[in-house]
């Protein structure tokens, strides 16, 4: 094939894989735990991974983090400050969104008296 | 018309009744389905009339033994999605760039303008600080407002209101520790709460020239008001931040947030002078607006951290006593 799309393989992306695993085991607990509290730290184990990721892909070899300390703004001397405000974002959001979620976990469990999910999806149908 | 049918067959399964699945729709909905559901009751009554696989196998999806092999069919396939994510995701990784590489593709002119002017151009001698508060400042009011309408949420599901005659969360226990803790817990939170409390505001006014800002800080107060009510009973400390005061200082804070950095939005688009100095890099009271909204975005996150805890315990900050 003619085609001057080149890559190399890096295989020592640790981060990044450790990053993808944490997702994964937070992504599979989601789907297969039924305890309601136990889904909301999964959840959380996924928002980790994404700030590993995120925070990885700024970081840079043998850099400062970017405060300038010496009055020299040289874009060679610092990591990438622009992973760090996402991430910063989305730490902020997820503190709102698991708030929220344990909120309605209370409420829930003061209905039902239950925390297994599928126990108050029966619960609920038998109510309708 | 598929959805009728779907619906008509649950029904059916459930309560070996047909007819039945109208009973939950308006009026117009009813008519409008009748039609599909004679139709559907036609096929299904030819299906059920020869003892065929077919109609076997509805009436047997109506078990709890159908219901079992759903519950492991779930989680099967649950599992084979999860292991397909996750294989896909590390698959990903080595064809991602090289970690700690400078000429990787996020290493681009963005992050290389923020560095180099940000500096002269916001004064803050922490990048991140000026990016966020100053260049991305309207990303950053949406933060603090995403925080406020958690709190507006979870006070809209858990608190309790005590004024009226009786509580509307009956089952919630209002419970107040009014006592003294364990004095392992006093004694050491007489040293802790001093310097947790300098510490917060520390990492709060330094925001713009340390690692820290607003939201750190903020985190920091409130862990501290935390700790404080815990030891001495949340009287005590509700006597000073109370409801209203908590809820006052919220809305004042993004009201002041929202204010400052109109005023900088809008002299800036009208190229006007805004006459907010930025001082000396380095200096406390330096990098123009970012001090001032490192307080408002500190006492929003502070108050939030607290009213969560608060309302998770008890339903909610007492009003004043």
């Amino acid at each position: 094939m003619g085609s001057d799309l080149s890559f190399s393989l890096n295989l020592f992306n640790y981060y990044e894989a450790v990053s993808m695993l944490i997702f994964g085991i937070g992504f599979t607990v989601l789907l297969l735990e039924n305890n309601l509290i136990k889904k909301v730290i999964a959840l959380n184990l996924m928002d980790t991974g994404t700030y590993l990721f995120l925070a990885a892909k700024g970081y840079v070899n043998g850099r400062a983090a970017p405060i300038i300390t010496d009055g020299a703004a040289q874009a060679e001397a610092y990591v990438n400050p622009v992973p760090a405000g996402l991430v910063l974002t989305g730490i902020v959001v997820s503190v709102s969104m698991t708030a929220f979620l344990l909120a309605l976990t209370v409420r829930l469990f003061l209905r039902y008296h239950t925390l297994n999910f599928d126990e108050i999806i029966r619960l609920s149908k038998k109510e309708e | 018309m598929i959805r009728n049918w779907f619906r008509s067959l649950y029904h059916w399964a459930e309560e070996g009744e047909f007819s039945a699945a109208g009973e939950d729709q308006s009026p117009a909905e009813q008519e409008e389905s009748s039609v599909c559901l004679d139709e559907s009751n036609a096929w299904l009554a030819e299906v059920r009339s020869d003892e065929g696989f077919v109609p076997r196998f509805l009436s047997w999806l109506g078990t709890p033994a159908a219901a079992a092999l759903y519950r492991d069919l779930y989680r099967v396939f649950a599992a084979v999605i999860c292991l397909t994510v996750t294989i896909v995701l590390l698959v990903t990784v080595p064809f991602l760039p090289e970690f700690g590489n400078p000429d990787n593709p996020a290493n681009n002119e963005v992050s290389e303008r923020y560095i180099e002017r940000g500096l002269e151009e916001t004064g803050a001698t922490n990048i991140v600080a000026g990016m966020i508060l100053d260049y991305r400042a309207f990303d950053t009011l949406g933060e603090s407002n995403v925080l406020f309408a958690a709190m507006c949420s979870v006070a809209i599901l858990l608190r309790v209101d005590r004024k009226g005659k009786e509580a509307n969360i009956p089952e919630i226990q209002v419970w107040r520790w009014d006592g003294k803790a364990n004095i392992y817990l006093r004694h050491a939170t007489k040293i802790l709460i001093p310097v947790t409390m300098i510490f917060g505001i520390f990492v709060v006014l330094n925001g713009h020239l340390s690692a820290g800002g607003g939201f750190s800080g903020g985190t920091i107060l409130g862990a501290s008001l935390i700790l404080l009510s815990n030891a001495f009973g949340s009287k005590r400390l509700e006597h000073y931040f109370s409801n209203t005061v908590c809820k006052w200082l919220t809305f004042a804070a993004l009201m002041a947030y929202a204010c400052l950095k109109s005023y900088s939005f809008f002299t800036g688009a009208n190229h006007l002078e805004s006459g907010i100095s930025l001082g000396t890099p380095g200096a406390l009271f330096s990098a123009g607006l970012i001090l001032p909204l490192n307080l408002c975005v500190g006492c929003v996150v502070a108050c939030t951290m607290y009213s969560f805890y608060a309302m998770f315990r008890s339903g909610g900050i007492e009003d004043g006593v």
